[in-house]
């Protein structure tokens, strides 16, 4: 990581891509990710319980999974981030996410984003896993909805749709 | 009965909100801008019983960006409820906006409004208070002796004990007195059992906005199951009209009853009116557990008398519930752990209900799904079991022989109300037989229980198989209403207006369902909008399993009155008598094949023909509310050296009626069902000598993940409600019901040992097998 340097405002600049975009952003030392996020527009990540528990704030950050309530901004300079705007889009849906809405398992949906970004990060690496993984991967996004039958059939259904599509 | 082939309705469509949900769309509360927002939050009381001698606010305001704190002495002292029920309210009128004493750790002290949270958290810090700290009652047994009162104050309403803090009460309610009480019986059984402090754990935390209009006129936007009682009460506690006030409810993150409460709205309303900017306020997953609602923590007490025969001679039920610091449905809570559980069971001499919910000083408790079912379903079906084996009678015989069949009613449900007496009414559908049935033959019941009798004797894991079969209400019959519009437009599509709140459950799809059914149109022709106090009719709320039922009721009857327009409509236009017209298909069409379209009537009725918006309204209320029942079955590994318990399967077989939609009604099934299993495992408060809460976050108070779930399976039964929307009951509620039962069941079945206090954790089970070892 470079050194940072705390401005006048005490503010640090940052720069990072988000959903393909590139952004330069002033922050203060104590924000984190997640509010960072909320403030520039990306609605879609949540919080649930700002401990780094529930799993609701989850994004991808440089191709990994995080929860961004526990994570500085700040932390975000030079890397790539993905949100679940930068996933799919009620017009070019992802097949994650049509994969979730065809299964039933979005109740309140308030977890939805955080379980399809950990399904994401999960189908990448691992395309076509077992129940037991997919239970294990999910097991740090909480859901008080469904008992996660539904969606662990979902991650089913995306792993089986994605082997025959080509999108990312 | 009038079943039928339906065309939406009990069809697998998908959710309507679904894919904007998935795809992150900002349609929670949080998720608007709002320029000029301040911040609102709440000092809590770090004591559980204690007056405000002093209160000095100076340096608080002189920290930047604080635009305001209030305190008790700055509001109008009017007692309330904060419990969203239907006017007149049945829980007592004993809490205010800010008081002078506080009474439970979490409680609020004061509320301050600044530019950041940040600059709030820095005014609390410089809030100074002089406290006289008052001794202080946590065992509703030891508050009921009156030594420490919880509520002397003398303005509160419709405290029925104040001096020895008894919030509702209901005493000896003798349903059926035939002989004397436990004359005939064989046997006679009587046990306690107790659940702890449950939270809901809903993943969004209670977030409100408010701010006024171009009109000054004040705008609540929250997450809430009970938008027009939001209404109600905060014109209500801040005195103002109601016409002055809009509330709306965006998509909410789940409820469960944690969000059929005023929490957030009064205080954040009041913050708005003396700041003149709008004010966002949302609780920390801290405060959620903390100083929101939780289900109430209960001592159920049952005896009963059994026949060698299996007849069920005597059962009296007595329930104390600890309410907390407040009495936020203290009484409707108590009265559903008797309405909901005791007719169950056909009782032949004596039956007998009494209760208490009891003030405390401790967090409050309140609406949880279930609700008192939860906690008395938990005694009766372990009973149930305990009954049959002193009888030596398979314990699903033994609720075959008793269980309230077609056709019968039961004395309950005409004594026993919601804060007033209860409504007559027979079954008129069940699938409960058939739902015992199928579950024994999913779970291979007589073939495992032999194969783990003979498994068990040699080894330290033990097998077990339990089972309990369950009850629930749809509505409250004769108090819950609900209400619709419907609008035709130019391209032959509807708007639905529905004040019914949809909180994750998918009710705004179901109902639109139900619309579409009763027009012949598809789903996708009904544009659904909820919970708007502005635009849409009034509706009660999400709670007591009513929405499909009711709210349900009030849409068909709407589209009705709709269909009938249309075909009066269409009438004029194909020149044919109306009783010779039908729908099909989005046309209107007439016995001698003549046709118009939807398209044509409505664009007749808007410009061209005696010109009139094709709209219709219509309310429903329930005469009556008929159970949903439900089998569950669990099998399971005990490790008698651990104390872990394994839950391998778990079977629930559900009779909603007419599943309107079925991927939906499992859903909530299943989540009911893991919610509840959870519950019996893992969850309940840990609360310090002096009121804390100890583990008020997800590390700590542990809520099941993916990874915690048995293979579970829900099995809808069909079965026809002849009142309800196609033949439709509810599904919400009942399934949280089953798991604390049918598990202590089946840990008697693995290893003989009792479980009569949630959660069986490790300790409890091996201290339970040490007890046992003793005898």
């Amino acid at each position: 990581m470079k050194k940072m340097t705390v401005g006048k405002e005490k503010s640090i600049d940052i720069s990072f891509n988000i959903n393909g975009n590139d952004m330069t952003v002033s922050v203060k030392p104590s924000e984190s990710l997640i509010d960072m996020i909320r403030r520039l527009g990306y609605k879609g990540t949540k919080k649930g319980c700002d401990t780094g528990d529930c799993g609701s704030c989850a994004l991808i950050l440089d191709g990994k999974a995080v929860v961004s309530c526990l994570m500085p901004a700040f932390y975000a300079d030079g890397k790539k981030i993905t949100t679940i705007e930068g996933i799919g889009s009620i017009l070019n849906p992802h097949p994650i996410q049509k994969a979730f809405v065809d299964a039933g398992a979005v109740q309140c949906g308030f977890c939805i984003p955080g379980m399809i970004i950990s399904t994401k990060f999960l189908l990448d690496r691992f395309p076509t896993p077992d129940e037991k993984t997919i239970k294990h991967h999910l097991d740090g996004n909480l859901c008080r909805c469904t008992g996660y039958v539904k969606q662990i059939e979902a991650v089913r259904l995306a792993s089986n749709r994605l082997k025959n599509t080509n999108r990312e | 009965m009038d079943e039928k082939k339906f065309n939406v309705v009990n069809k697998r469509l998908t959710k309507t909100d679904s894919l904007a949900l998935a795809c992150g769309e900002p349609v929670f509360c949080d998720d608007v801008d709002i320029k000029g927002m301040l911040y609102g939050k709440i000092m809590f009381s770090p004591h559980p019983h204690a007056l405000i001698k002093n209160i000095d606010v100076s340096d608080a305001l002189k920290v930047k960006g604080v635009k305001t704190v209030v305190t008790y002495k700055d509001i109008k002292r009017i007692p309330h409820t904060t419990a969203g029920q239907g006017y007149p309210e049945p829980s007592p009128y004993d809490t205010y906006m800010l008081d002078k004493k506080v009474r439970y750790v979490g409680d609020r002290v004061c509320a301050v409004a600044a530019e950041t949270p940040e600059q709030c958290d820095e005014a609390i810090s410089k809030i100074k208070i002089g406290w006289e700290i008052l001794p202080a009652v946590f065992d509703p047994f030891e508050a009921m002796k009156g030594e420490v009162i919880i509520h002397d104050e003398a303005d509160s309403k419709n405290i029925p004990d104040p001096k020895h803090n008894i919030a509702s009460k209901t005493d000896d309610l003798v349903m059926i007195k035939n002989t004397e009480p436990y004359a005939e019986a064989d046997f006679v059984v009587e046990k306690t059992y107790k659940i702890p402090y449950l939270q809901h754990c809903a993943i969004e935390p209670h977030t409100t906005i408010t701010y006024f209009d171009s009109y000054k006129r004040l705008v609540i936007r929250s997450s809430t199951q009970v938008p027009f009682h939001v209404r109600r009460i905060v014109a209500q506690t801040l005195d103002i009209p109601v016409k002055m006030i809009r509330v709306i409810k965006p998509r909410i993150g789940g409820g469960f009853g944690s969000k059929q409460e005023i929490l957030l709205e009064d205080i954040c309303s009041f913050l708005t009116l003396k700041t003149g900017r709008p004010v966002k306020m949302e609780y920390s997953r801290k405060d959620v557990f903390v100083s929101s609602r939780t289900r109430h923590p209960s001592v159920v007490t049952i005896k009963s008398g059994v026949k060698k025969d299996g007849t069920i001679t005597d059962l009296s039920m007595d329930v104390v519930l600890n309410t907390g610091a407040y009495g936020s449905h203290a009484l409707t809570v108590l009265m559903c752990s008797g309405s909901h559980t005791l007719p169950m069971y056909r009782v032949k001499n004596y039956l007998k209900f009494s209760g208490r919910s009891v003030y405390t000083n401790l967090p409050v408790s309140g609406a949880y799904r279930g609700y008192g079912a939860t906690q008395a379903f938990f005694a009766l079906e372990a009973q149930m079991d305990i009954m049959a084996e002193k009888i030596g009678m398979d314990p699903v015989e033994f609720r075959k022989k008793n269980y309230i069949k077609m056709g019968e009613t039961s004395p309950v449900f005409k004594v026993m109300g919601e804060g007033r007496e209860g409504v007559d009414q027979s079954i008129l559908s069940t699938g409960l037989f058939e739902a015992i049935d199928r579950g024994l033959k999913e779970i291979r019941w007589y073939e495992k229980k032999e194969k783990y009798k003979k498994l068990n004797e040699r080894s330290a894991i033990k097998y077990g198989l339990g089972m309990a079969a369950m009850m629930q209400g749809s509505g409250i019959a004769e108090i819950d209403m609900g209400s619709a519009t419907i609008k035709m437009n130019e391209d032959g599509s509807f708007n639905l207006l529905i004040g019914a709140t949809d909180i994750g459950t998918g009710s705004d799809t179901i109902l639109a369902q139900i619309a579409a059914e009763t027009l012949g149109v598809e789903l996708s022709d009904i544009i659904v909008y909820s919970s708007d106090t502005d635009l849409t009719p009034f509706d009660v709320g999400a709670y007591a399993s009513s929405t499909t039922f009711v709210s349900g009721g009030a849409v068909k009857k709407t589209a009705e009155k709709v269909r009938d327009i249309i075909i009066d409509d269409a009438s004029k236009i194909l020149n044919e008598p109306a009783d010779k017209l039908r729908l099909e298909n989005k046309y209107v069409v007439s016995e001698s094949g003549k046709k118009v379209s939807f398209k044509e009537i409505a664009n007749t009725s808007l410009y061209y023909h005696d010109q009139h918006q094709i709209i219709a309204s219509a309310s429903h209320y329930g005469r009556t509310s008929p159970p949903p029942f439900a089998a569950h079955f669990v099998e399971l590994a005990l490790n008698t050296r651990t104390g872990v318990i394994n839950i391998i399967n778990y079977v629930a077989c559900v009779d909603c009626g007419t599943a309107i939609n079925p991927t939906l009604a499992e859903g909530q099934n299943d989540g009911a069902v893991v919610n509840g299993i959870s519950h019996s495992l893992s969850e309940g408060f840990e609360i310090s000598s002096n009121g804390t809460v100890l583990n008020s976050s997800f590390r700590r108070y542990r809520i099941f993940s993916s990874k915690d779930i048995p293979n579970l399976k829900t099995i809808l039964i069909p079965s026809y409600e002849p009142t309800g929307p196609y033949g439709a009951k509810s599904v919400s509620e009942i399934g949280i019901n089953g798991p604390l039962p049918a598990i202590s069941n089946a840990l008697y079945d693995a290893a003989g040992i009792r479980l009569v206090e949630s959660p069986f954790t490790p300790d409890k089970v091996l201290k339970a097998i040490e007890e046992k070892s003793k005898v």
